[in-house]
């Protein structure tokens, strides 16, 4: 295993220098092995071409890469500090998006920075991991038993999920509930809450669906498009239908780098974004999928490892949040192109082009390293205290 | 917190932790059975659907055969049709664009609302038709100015083109649109293309399938708007074959003018020998161009019921009561009867059988006559005594062995068979028994007797080439050992008739043309060695009553045209060293003498001038002698 025990000592006095001696390098590594998959599958969807995708995304990977490396230095201690602050500022702005935000895609998702544009519902789900993190840090087992001191949590995370749905985009808010619903697990929540919760919220799901104006018309297609997508294979079906016979035509073995002629033919929509697993696995066939799922989950497996061998709580919850986030990333992202859920617009993470995706999962990843360079450092109840 | 509490809530974290890797680890085995069904159980199907996505298969229509006549000059062929096409996408201002060409070529208000619709109705990339038949210099101007056209092109496409028009429109027929009800009946890919077009009549019809040829194909990759990116492969078509018929268009083209000079009729030559026909009009015709393109149902009410009958070929549908030519027919059947030639019948205008009188053309009669006199003057008298003798079945017997009474087999659909009656017909259609009055009807032709130009043609033909059972023909036999045949003795079995009884009938006949006072003197050929020998006919199309006789006949030209007598002549050429045989048919024209035989003379006249049964169809400057 990368992940070495190491000797004891003061992590508050750490250098810069020694921190970043201390950053998982094979994580780096593995992480770059991805990114460049991803290079190459832009390369090909734009017919053997740098431009117009592989380049920016490259450039936008570089900055992540520092991103990453200069949150990975920050103290948990300073994480705790900015954990609640970093929420209500992304609170705010999903408030200000939801009323006067910039429209694409026919969402309102995005607040336009000149630089970059800002989606404040990615900025939220490493807000909501932080700020989880930082109230359940200090909860001994049994006040996590006690209802009232979940109202608070709960509350954290519906609020942000209901303005994320009201944009509305469905697949964050449901990355938001079940990152939260991750956390709370882990923080160990008692099972029969998750029972009635699920009880309650299949209960509510049969309601919604039923109640008319709760769901708009196209998150309503989407979900009848999954159970029967061939039915309407021209319309709302069209992009799950086209999804199945690039990844089928592709077999075992794939088509070859340059080959895929569903995504190149244009038949394959968003086959730069959200659909990219496709194009990627039309070319490389079940083989790279597998390959490429395998290295997920093995970014998944070190974020994981990592929160176990973090002494404070925090620590724990954080990289354990990110590492559930990364995993809900590629697990919908994938089985939504597959035809197993909903179409629901969520990217792949590190290989979809897209600026915002990109820099918040780097800084995921920048955050789980702090953990584990920060690994042996122990936290008090607050921020402050030791 | 104490040490316990925060060790109880690390082992509750990483039990759970563990439980929830566990659960993932679920879900991504989940991803990769998904993706096992998906690229390795159903690869092949996805496989086939990807293909089809991506391959376009267009047909390649091949061009259609051309029908040629005997010397090798088109009769049907295909000819460019230079079309104007627009890319939308390619212009920057398509209003602007198109009034620059309508600058260069004028359009009408229609070809623009529906250059428009088309515009509307394809996508941006696809070629529509701005202006079809676009003369040289239009495309010679437009070629100019292209840079200044953009998104406007010049393609080619093919249309059939008959070069002689209504002249060999009976003949060759016409290509038109599929129907629905070809759809159904023939599978050929080629049907579903538009604007394909299908030999709907004549041999356009009899020999749609070689002329068709085979559909090439090309395999096209076109991305998921139907944009073409390559071609993946080609598969060229095999064009339809070419068809050289017996016709030679210059006595074809004479013969139908010729004939115009009438409101209607049908004029058949053919060679004796070998069954070449070598003309075969009718007239009033139709423009084939007119179907080519669809005719308006005013048009076709118009064609449909025009009393001239444009649309039937009546050279081969049209049935006539052979009139007096039938005589050819009663005499060999007479002579075969065992009746003496020399055998002399008095005719005093009229016979009588029973109470009933059977009148002579002559009301004066024309005494006493032996059979080449009868056939010269053509007596009715004699005819009748002859039928009288011999009765109807061994005439009907004569007839049908010179090939009237069933469709002479010609590769020309809508033949018909004309009727020979006998008493087993009568019977068996009317259920009546057969009186010996209409035996006397009949054996001059007139009655239930009725008979096409073609089948008078042909049993003309059989007697002059020595009685051998010549079948007509369109289509020229195209390989060597039938070449031969073409100059050899007629390759027909011989139908058994007494030499000499043939040679009876044509001496009649040639007393007919050639000698004073007989009925076709004034038609007959001067030239020497191209004398002709025939046998008039005025086929009655309405029944003379007792009291109009008394009155006296009134004659053809007080009658309205569909009363009128049918004019009919046939005959063979030249008299002595027969090659040509030939009948015509004017409807309603009056008298064979005065009528049809003119024609048949100046048909017969060019027919050995051109001398075509003669002339190496093969040989070099065939074509230079064409008109």
């Amino acid at each position: 295993m990368v992940l070495q025990l190491h000797v004891t000592r003061d992590q508050r006095k750490m250098t810069i220098g020694t921190k970043l001696r201390e950053v998982s390098w094979s994580m780096v590594i593995l992480i770059c092995m991805v990114a460049s998959i991803g290079f190459a599958v832009l390369y090909s969807a734009a017919h053997g071409s740098a431009d117009p995708w592989m380049d920016r995304q490259m450039a936008r990977f570089g900055v992540g890469l520092v991103l990453m490396l200069c949150v990975a230095m920050v103290d948990l201690r300073q994480l705790m500090k900015i954990a609640y602050p970093l929420y209500a500022i992304s609170f705010v702005l999903l408030i200000y998006v939801d009323v006067a935000g910039h429209t694409g895609m026919g969402a309102t998702r995005w607040i336009d920075l000149k630089f970059i544009q800002l989606q404040p519902s990615e900025v939220m789900k490493i807000a909501l991991v932080l700020s989880l993190a930082r109230y359940f840090h200090g909860k001994t087992y049994e006040d996590i038993g006690r209802p009232h001191y979940l109202i608070i949590p709960i509350l954290m995370a519906l609020l942000p999920t209901g303005l994320v749905l009201k944009q509305p985009d469905l697949g964050t808010a449901c990355m938001l509930m079940m990152v939260a619903g991750a956390m709370f697990f882990a923080a160990g929540v008692r099972w029969w809450k998750f029972a009635l919760v699920i009880a309650v919220a299949v209960a509510g799901g049969y309601y919604a669906w039923h109640a008319p104006n709760l769901l708009h018309d196209y998150q309503r297609n989407r979900i009848l498009t999954f159970l029967d997508p061939e039915a309407d294979a021209l319309g709302t079906g069209y992009h799950i239908t086209q999804s199945k016979i690039a990844l089928g035509s592709g077999g075992l073995f794939g088509k070859g780098f340059m080959q895929g002629s569903q995504s190149h033919l244009d038949f394959l929509p968003e086959h730069q974004t959200d659909f990219i697993f496709t194009t990627f696995a039309e070319e490389f066939g079940m083989v790279g999928g597998v390959v490429l799922l395998g290295l997920y989950s093995l970014l998944v497996l070190y974020g994981v490892v990592i929160a176990l061998r973090s002494r404070s709580h925090f620590g724990r919850l954080v990289a354990f949040g990110l590492a559930a986030n990364l995993f809900l990333y590629f697990f919908i992202n994938t089985a939504m192109v597959m035809g197993l859920i909903p179409v629901v617009g969520v990217p792949l993470p590190l290989i979809s082009y897209g600026g915002t995706a990109m820099i918040t999962v780097m800084v995921g990843f920048g955050l789980i390293m702090s953990v584990y360079i920060h690994r042996d450092m122990r936290l008090g109840r607050r921020s402050d205290e030791e | 917190m104490n040490k316990q509490q925060s060790q109880t809530l690390q082992r509750v974290f990483s039990r759970r932790v563990a439980l929830l890797g566990a659960g993932q680890l679920a879900l991504v085995s989940t991803l990769i059975g998904r993706m096992y069904y998906l690229q390795v159980v159903e690869a092949d199907k996805y496989r086939m659907l990807s293909d089809e996505n991506r391959i376009s298969r267009r047909l390649l229509p091949p061009s259609r055969g051309l029908i040629l006549d005997r010397f090798g000059v088109p009769l049907a062929s295909n000819f460019p049709n230079y079309r104007a096409m627009l890319v939308a996408e390619q212009t920057t201002d398509l209003e602007q664009t198109l009034e620059d060409f309508s600058r260069l070529v004028p359009m009408t208000e229609r070809e623009r609302t529906k250059l428009m619709r088309e515009r509307a109705r394809n996508r941006a990339f696809m070629p529509i038709t701005v202006k079809e038949d676009l003369t040289w210099e239009q495309v010679a101007q437009v070629e100019l100015n292209l840079p200044d056209l953009p998104g406007i092109s010049i393609d080619v496409d093919q249309k059939r083109y008959y070069p002689f028009g209504g002249i060999t429109s009976h003949i060759l027929g016409y290509v038109a649109s599929v129907s629905e009800n070809d759809l159904t009946q023939d599978a050929d890919p080629l049907l579903q293309l538009p604007g394909f077009r299908i030999g709907r009549n004549g041999l356009e019809k009899q020999y749609d399938m070689p002329l068709r040829g085979k559909a090439g194909e090309s395999q096209l990759e076109v991305n998921s708007v139907g944009r073409v990116i390559r071609e993946l492969a080609r598969q060229e078509g095999v064009p339809g074959a070419d068809l050289v018929t017996t016709l030679d268009i210059g006595l074809q083209q004479f013969a139908h003018q010729r004939l115009a000079s009438e409101e209607a009729g049908a004029a058949v030559v053919m060679d004796i020998f070998n069954g070449d026909v070598l003309a075969l009009a009718s007239t009033p015709s139709y423009d084939p161009a007119a179907f080519y393109r669809g005719l308006t149902s005013n048009e076709w009410q118009e064609l449909s019921s025009d009393m001239y009958g444009p649309l039937t070929n009546k050279a081969t549908a049209g049935q006539y009561p052979p009139g007096s030519t039938f005589k050819i027919v009663t005499a060999l059947a007479a002579l075969k009867a065992g009746i003496s030639p020399q055998a002399t019948v008095f005719c005093s205008g009229v016979t009588t059988l029973g109470n009933a009188r059977f009148h002579c053309w002559r009301k004066e009669g024309h005494g006493t006559q032996a059979m080449t006199d009868a056939l010269k003057n053509s007596c009715d008298c004699y005819f009748y005594e002859m039928g009288r003798r011999i009765g109807i079945d061994a005439i009907a017997d004569m007839a049908r062995t010179f090939g009237l009474g069933l469709s002479e087999g010609l590769d020309l659909p809508g033949e018909k068979n004309g009727l020979i009656p006998d008493r087993a017909w009568k019977k068996a259609t009317m259920g009546e028994s057969w009186h010996q009055g209409e035996t006397l009807v009949n054996a001059i032709g007139q009655g239930f007797v009725q008979a096409t130009p073609l089948q008078l043609c042909v049993m003309v033909s059989r007697l002059a080439n020595g009685g051998y059972g010549v079948k007509p023909h369109l289509m020229r036999p195209v390989s060597e050992s039938d070449q031969a045949k073409v100059e050899g003795p007629s390759p027909y079995p011989s139908l058994g008739i007494d030499s000499d009884f043939l040679q009876i009938v044509r001496t009649g006949m040639d007393r007919v043309s050639n000698e004073e006072r007989g009925t076709a003197f004034h038609s007959r050929i001067t030239i020497p060695g191209m004398e002709l020998a025939g046998k008039t006919g005025s086929a009655q199309v309405r029944r003379i009553s007792m009291a109009e006789r008394s009155r006296g006949v009134r004659k053809n030209e007080d009658l309205p045209w569909n009363q009128r007598d049918h004019a009919l002549f046939v005959c063979f050429a030249p008299v002595h060293a027969p090659r040509y045989g030939c009948c015509v048919v004017v409807e309603h024209g009056g008298g064979g003498s005065a009528v049809a035989a003119p024609i048949a003379r100046d048909i017969m006249i060019e027919c050995q001038r051109r001398d075509p049964a003669r002339r190496n169809p093969n040989a070099e400057g065939g074509r230079n002698e064409m008109p």
